[in-house]
């Protein structure tokens, strides 16, 4: 472990647990403070949004291939059903005299294959999404679009992390917007981060799915600390966070206010700290504080 | 005659509203027409917390997953080479095992030549159902930590919440596999967004779902500051009914935030949410 700029390349991802706390005003907040050679993943390839502030310019493109889909092919098809049985998936239905397989079910796991009699099942390549990488005024963004209703968003995830690491490996830093939730995209965005930075709301939606977040991040191992975005909208519940972070052991660095300008600069593509709001100066102290406990975890050999 | 209609509620982006117009969608109709709710959010649910505790009751979700006779296994690795999910390893004595990778598939235990392989079941989740009223129930999907195969956990309380009358479905954020699941079977699909470019955006990519999945749809406009126009725009240019607006208001937040439901609090908001009811259902010709 090291300090930015250090020979090593820090990371960061912000996540949240709920969804639509900000945590990409808050990155997009972070790539604009963070003077050092960095590259940007937008992990949450379900609905990606750091493209939306960051003025990124695709420079390549290329097809996600997730996981085989089986296909049954009619003319060697039976019609026996057997397949149908044994998908534990439900994706197999039957139509008139042949069985067709349901690509948005199908996990491809391959048991209608092997079991088929009339060897009438391949398994075949499945495109599931686009992923870009670009060019942004503050470095390079890999980010991506998964194809609507597709499966494996956490194989997508780990490999925009792949590809960024590849191809920016003299950055000091690579910060991650994660996506929402607890599940497999968030597993596969928080795996090998230095830190992770969740921010939350006061609502009590908010302090539960933090709460869940957290249980999910500290078996992992997960170097976490909290920002409270909107504190003040209900600084009761503020406090509640704080005192549970507190008897976690998780730092709190970061406490935003409302700030109805925020919404004004993503509306004209600007980063919400390139204006002097009570929101950016927030962001600014909770850069800050991220850079001291970074040093801080250096200096102790972390 | 009791209403049938499955409203699926879902967004792309987080944190839009699914689960406030939810519970106050839910809470309102069930004043006068039985209503179940289901929180298909499994990674995050958050619709209990609205509803005062009560005496829950919860089953497991199981999956199953491989076991192993190691009398039995050849250590010939077909069943490693079959899973495409790399949840099997053969080591020098045994087979491993990573839980978290199996999706159940079953295959291992078929292509085994000895015989060696078993299924047993494992929890990774419960359905929670509770009874808040007369006429409303709550089912509630919940994926434990550490867990990733949600879709087979909102699958389960979907099945649970099969009953008559209205049944509410809250999705989870984002367009993959989950949302789809959520959506599977629902009459008509509430999509809920934000007056932001972030809003519009998700927007966008949830209707590219509810396309591909057939199902219609209306728009609910929250926290709506009044700066709506490219909302409104890509609404008209699709022919998609916008067919409710919710101020951005610090009472509305707090409300909500502190686990409230305004629809409780004021009446005002329990007539408009009944409308948007009624709204939904002449939306696919019922009555």
């Amino acid at each position: 472990m090291s300090v930015i700029g250090g020979g090593y390349m820090i990371r960061l991802a912000v996540v949240s647990g709920k969804g639509g706390t900000g945590k990409t005003v808050i990155t997009g907040g972070l790539v604009h403070l963070s003077r050092c050679a960095k590259v940007m993943v937008d992990c949450d390839v379900d609905a990606a949004n750091l493209e939306l502030i960051l003025n990124p310019r695709i420079i390549k493109r290329e097809e996600f291939t997730g996981m085989e889909g089986a296909y049954i092919n009619p003319s060697q098809c039976s019609g026996c059903g057997v397949c149908s049985d044994a998908c534990r998936f439900g994706a197999i239905e039957s139509i008139g005299d042949t069985y067709v397989v349901h690509p948005d079910q199908c996990e491809g796991c391959g048991v209608c294959r092997v079991i088929c009699p009339s060897e009438a099942i391949s398994m075949r390549p499945r495109v599931c999404g686009e992923i870009y990488y670009s060019e942004t005024p503050y470095g390079n963004l890999v980010h991506a679009r998964l194809a609507p209703g597709a499966a494996n968003s956490g194989l997508l995830v780990g490999r925009i992390k792949k590809i960024a690491l590849e191809r920016n490996g003299e950055c000091d830093l690579m910060l991650v917007d994660g996506p929402p939730g607890i599940g497999c995209p968030l597993i596969s965005t928080i795996t090998g981060m230095d830190q992770v930075l969740a921010v939350t709301e006061p609502s009590v939606s908010g302090l539960h799915d933090l709460q869940r977040l957290i249980r999910v991040c500290r078996p992992l191992r997960v170097n976490m600390v909290v920002a409270i975005n909107k504190y003040d909208l209900n600084p009761g519940i503020s406090d509640s966070i704080r005192e549970y972070c507190g008897k976690e052991g998780i730092p709190v660095l970061g406490m935003i206010p409302y700030d109805e300008s925020v919404m004004d600069a993503v509306r004209k593509g600007r980063l919400v700290t390139e204006y002097d709001t009570p929101a950016a100066q927030a962001i600014h102290h909770l850069w800050h504080e991220i850079v001291s406990t970074l040093r801080v975890r250096a200096d102790a050999g972390q | 005659m009791t209403t049938r209609m499955k409203i699926a509620i879902a967004s792309g982006k987080g944190g839009t509203g699914k689960s406030m117009v939810a519970a106050n969608l839910a809470w309102a109709l069930a004043q006068s027409d039985r209503v179940t709710l289901v929180d298909c959010d499994v990674e995050e649910p958050n619709l209990h917390l609205f509803f005062p505790p009560d005496d829950p009751e919860s089953t497991d979700v199981q999956v199953s997953i491989p076991a192993f006779d190691n009398s039995r296994c050849t250590l010939c690795g077909d069943c490693a080479g079959f899973c495409a999910f790399g949840a099997l390893v053969v080591a020098k004595d045994r087979v491993l095992f990573f839980p978290e990778h199996c999706h159940s598939c079953g295959g291992c235990a078929l292509v085994c030549p000895a015989g060696a392989i078993t299924e047993i079941q494992r929890p990774i989740g419960t359905v929670t159902i509770r009874h808040l009223s007369a006429h409303l129930s709550l089912v509630t999907g919940t994926l434990n930590e550490g867990e990733v195969l949600g879709v087979k956990v909102i699958r389960e309380a979907k099945r649970y919440a099969a009953k008559p009358g209205w049944l509410v479905c809250d999705a989870s954020p984002g367009t993959s596999c989950p949302v789809v699941e959520t959506l599977h079977g629902s009459d008509f699909c509430l999509l809920i967004t934000e007056s932001t470019p972030f809003g519009l955006h998700d927007l966008e990519l949830a209707y590219s779902v509810t396309s591909h999945l057939g199902i219609p749809v209306g728009v609910v406009i929250n926290r709506s500051d009044g700066k709506d126009e490219e909302v409104r725009r890509f609404c008209n240019e699709r022919g998609i009914i916008v067919l409710a607006t919710i101020p951005f208001d610090r009472w509305i937040a707090a409300v909500q935030g502190s686990g409230d439901l305004i629809s409780r609090v004021d009446p005002a908001w329990k007539e408009r949410f009944i409308a948007l009811g009624g709204a939904c259902r002449s939306s696919v010709g019922g009555t």
